[in-house]
């Protein structure tokens, strides 16, 4: 057999094209973008990008009722996006298999939150699948499917960071070719109204039942024995961890995280001394376990936040002693940055310059937020800018959005940010709202979106026409400015900060990493002009720096995009002859 | 599982931490090896600290290692070199390129960027390599293949045939950059 390292998420893919897949919709968001990607490479899959994730969640049920086998990926708080859909298609059931994958960020390495989305398939009643590697990643995607269709209702797989983005061996196996099933009609089963939806309630109660009796004899759910002083409770990533710092544990690794079954626990927990449950985030098995009497101990010692490692678990559980450490002492920490020649960068210079105040959203325009721009006030989730200026008005009088603006880029604008311009319209604030237009969701890798002229598979697509879009929402002020404009880009935002009626400027630039612009040659500082005033360092460049009191610039880095040339009061910097720009 | 050799690659976002992580892993591959990686994507990706995970042995659960455990660490920037220090092991083994990425504490004057970190890392790992790795990877044709030429440096440590390595290469880059890499493989490895 062969056998190929793989990610979790290539895995995830993977399973999904050895299943008899063929529709995925999702919206990128890490950790889960690569399923997508890596969905959109095989030939025999449809894979999209949807605007956001409860459209690609209610593609995937619709291909699913049509028949065929569905996914729809996202990220942890995608799925309070799509929430809506999920908590009724849980009482609809499937006719296709329909997988929903959440991928879960404990420790928040990109996200805004850390929610615990096991919490989702109890609430929902639908049964979640992790797994602990990328094999079982390809595995509990094609589980997922056949469960999905044998107990009519989506199944969530849920993974983390670690899992998602984590590489080991997994066995390729060849495409089942299954025949999509029939769609029939089916009123009484696809449309929820209330006398729909009462018969359906007692089916996914019995549902639930029925998925306990499978969790505990199915054998993706087992009991490792080994010693009998400690037995340990776990799955996905943190059941690796528990192998690694407690060699010598018994452990009893869920594959099925929800429901769980109390026979097969509570067997487990009798052949034990002293029981644990080790779960990043919250005491979800440990509540339940709690709950039916078994005595466990779980958060008293591990975190409710962020990840467990194995040697947070092996200083607390194991006896031997921690390897002794190298100490460093306290260095500059080194936070992500907007990258040198990024067209955001301009704007959020012009906003901390003109001292306003600025309702942000998500994406990599949210790195303005740190000094030295320091040039966005809130960040909540994607789309919630312009809302919250919006509301920042009816708060604080009209008079504030004559120097407030909503900022979002155009991926988030599409997501969730349409429907709040159309309420500045229609409950008439004078919310300034600028787009900014880098043709490409970049935040996540360079996804790309309905305004960037592609769709998932690279093929050209119809694009947007944002300007038309917001115009028909009925905003009276539309601009669309080069951000690398500086003159005129400060002009038209004082223009529309000004204007009595919800304004919308457009700043449109290629993201910088597209390698679409112009690469022009590095800006040179001459050091007899500079007087080391450091002005050119409040833009945040990281290609700027000082060296003996003279502004010097990293050729390596600096893509000519001239902003700093434009900050310099001796005109020190000259910015290179572009290329065609 | 104990017998894992544990390597961490970092640098900073951009750097090409993770495909470095990838050739590792391939190589680790051919030689018959269990292999377990930890990639980074993602926000730090801009321009951030990143570090990527690389195991490898007769079997590895899992994917990342612990404080004290790294036997090898690969950086590609020395501030990132003195940040990972706790994560080698007291007689670990440190490849690092000596050139300097200022951070944006640094770079907007709040922060002092250490300016002795060279003998702070030869202080506690004598046998430390720093050398500009950078210079190889231009002297290569691409500033680029600065991740390539640290694995040529990195390929000494482990007794691999080096056509694993020049494979795991080709495999993992796109054609028309196979041969500015093996030069870079070839000058990092001299
Ligand atoms: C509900 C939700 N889905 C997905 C994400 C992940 N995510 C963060 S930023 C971003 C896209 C940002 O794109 P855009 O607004 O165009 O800005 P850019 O990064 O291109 O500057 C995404 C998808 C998220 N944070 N929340």
């Amino acid at each position: 057999m062969v056998k190929k390292l793989m990610t979790g998420n290539e895995a995830v893919a993977r399973g999904f094209w050895e299943a008899s897949g063929r529709v995925v919709s999702a919206y990128p968001g890490t950790p889960s973008t690569e399923i997508t990607e890596n969905a959109a490479r095989y030939d025999e899959l449809y894979a999209e990008w949807a605007p956001n994730e409860k459209v690609a969640l209610e593609v995937a049920i619709g291909s699913s009722m049509g028949g065929a086998r569905s996914l729809a990926a996202m990220k942890h708080v995608g799925l309070n996006v799509a929430a809506d859909p999920l908590f009724t298609v849980a009482y609809t059931g499937v006719n296709g298999g329909l997988l929903i994958v959440s991928a879960d960020d404990p420790g928040m390495h990109s996200s805004q939150n850390e929610q615990d989305n096991r919490n989702y398939a109890r609430a929902a009643k639908i049964p979640a699948l992790e797994p602990a590697d990328s094999a079982e990643a390809k595995n509990f995607t094609k589980l997922g499917l056949a469960l999905s269709e044998q107990y009519d209702t989506p199944v969530m797989l849920r993974l983390t960071t670690r899992i998602s983005h984590s590489q080991s061996f997994v066995e390729l196996e060849d495409r089942e070719e299954i025949e999509n099933k029939e769609y029939k009609k089916d009123i009484t089963k696809y449309v929820m109204t209330p006398a729909g939806a009462r018969p359906r309630h007692l089916q996914i109660e019995a549902r639930m039942v029925a998925l306990a009796e499978f969790a505990a004899t199915s054998d993706i759910n087992r009991a490792e024995y080994r010693s009998k002083e400690i037995g340990v409770v776990c799955s996905g990533a943190v059941y690796q961890y528990v192998r690694e710092a407690l060699p010598g544990a018994s452990i009893y690794k869920l594959g099925m995280v929800y429901p769980l079954s109390y026979q097969s626990i509570s067997k487990f927990s009798q052949q034990v001394n002293k029981l644990y449950v080790i779960e990043e985030l919250d005491p979800f098995i440990e509540n339940i376990l709690k709950s039916w009497g078994i005595e466990c101990v779980g958060k008293d010692i591990f975190s409710l936040c962020g990840e467990i490692f194995p040697e947070t678990i092996a200083s607390e559980l194991a006896d031997c002693p921690l390897p002794e450490i190298t100490k460093t002492p306290s260095i500059p920490p080194r936070p992500p940055v907007m990258c040198a020649g990024c067209p955001h960068r301009a704007v959020f210079y012009m906003f901390n310059k003109l001292k306003l105040t600025v309702t942000g959203d998500i994406g990599c325009y949210t790195l303005a937020a740190a000094p030295p721009l320091s040039a966005i006030d809130s960040t909540v989730c994607m789309g919630a800018s312009i809302g919250m200026a919006h509301g920042l008005e009816k708060a604080l009088g009209r008079d504030s959005s004559h120097h407030t603006v909503a900022v979002l880029g155009e991926s988030t604008f599409m997501h969730s940010g349409i429907t709040s311009l159309i309420n500045t319209v229609y409950n008439q604030s004078a919310v300034t709202t600028v787009i900014l237009d880098n043709s490409i969701t970049a935040m996540t890798g360079h996804q790309h979106n309905p305004a960037s002229g592609r769709d998932a598979k690279g093929e050209i697509a119809p694009m947007l026409d944002l300007a038309a879009l917001v115009k028909a929402c009925g905003v009276k002020m539309v601009n669309v400015v080069d951000p690398f404009d500086l003159a005129k880009s400060e002009k038209v935002l004082k223009d529309s900060l000004a204007f009595d009626g919800p304004s919308v400027i457009i700043y449109r630039q290629p993201c910088v990493l597209l390698g679409k612009t112009a690469v022009n040659n590095a800006c040179i500082v001459d050091p007899k002009e500079c007087i080391g005033c450091k002005r050119c360092l409040k833009c945040g460049c990281p290609a700027l720096g000082i060296s003996e009191g003279r502004a010097i610039i990293d050729d390596k880095q600096c893509t000519g995009c001239g902003l700093c040339a434009g900050l310099c009061p001796k005109e020190a910097i000259t910015a290179a002859e572009s290329e065609g720009k | 599982m104990t017998n894992c050799c544990n390597i961490i690659i970092t640098g900073v976002g951009g750097q090409g931490t993770v495909l470095a992580g990838r050739i590792i892993s391939l190589a680790a591959e051919a030689a018959g090896y269990d292999v377990k990686v930890s990639e980074v994507h993602g926000m730090s990706q801009r321009g951030g600290s990143v570090i990527t995970q690389v195991r490898f042995g007769d079997s590895v659960a899992a994917p990342i290692i612990a404080f004290g455990k790294a036997d090898i660490v690969l950086a590609f920037e020395k501030l990132e070199a003195l940040r990972i220090l706790p994560y080698l092991t007291k007689d670990g083994k440190i490849i690092v390129n000596n050139r300097a990425l200022l951070p944006m504490p640094v770079i907007t004057g709040v922060m002092k960027y250490p300016d002795d970190i060279e003998q702070q890392i030869l202080s506690v790992y004598d046998d430390a390599e720093i050398f500009d790795a950078l210079a190889l990877a231009e002297e290569a044709g691409n500033a680029k293949s600065l991740n390539i030429v640290l694995l040529g440096r990195l390929s000494k440590l482990l007794d691999w045939p080096q056509n694993y390595w020049t494979d795991a290469i080709a495999k993992a880059v796109k054609p028309r950059f196979i041969e500015l890499n093996l030069k870079a493989f070839a000058l990092g490895r001299e």
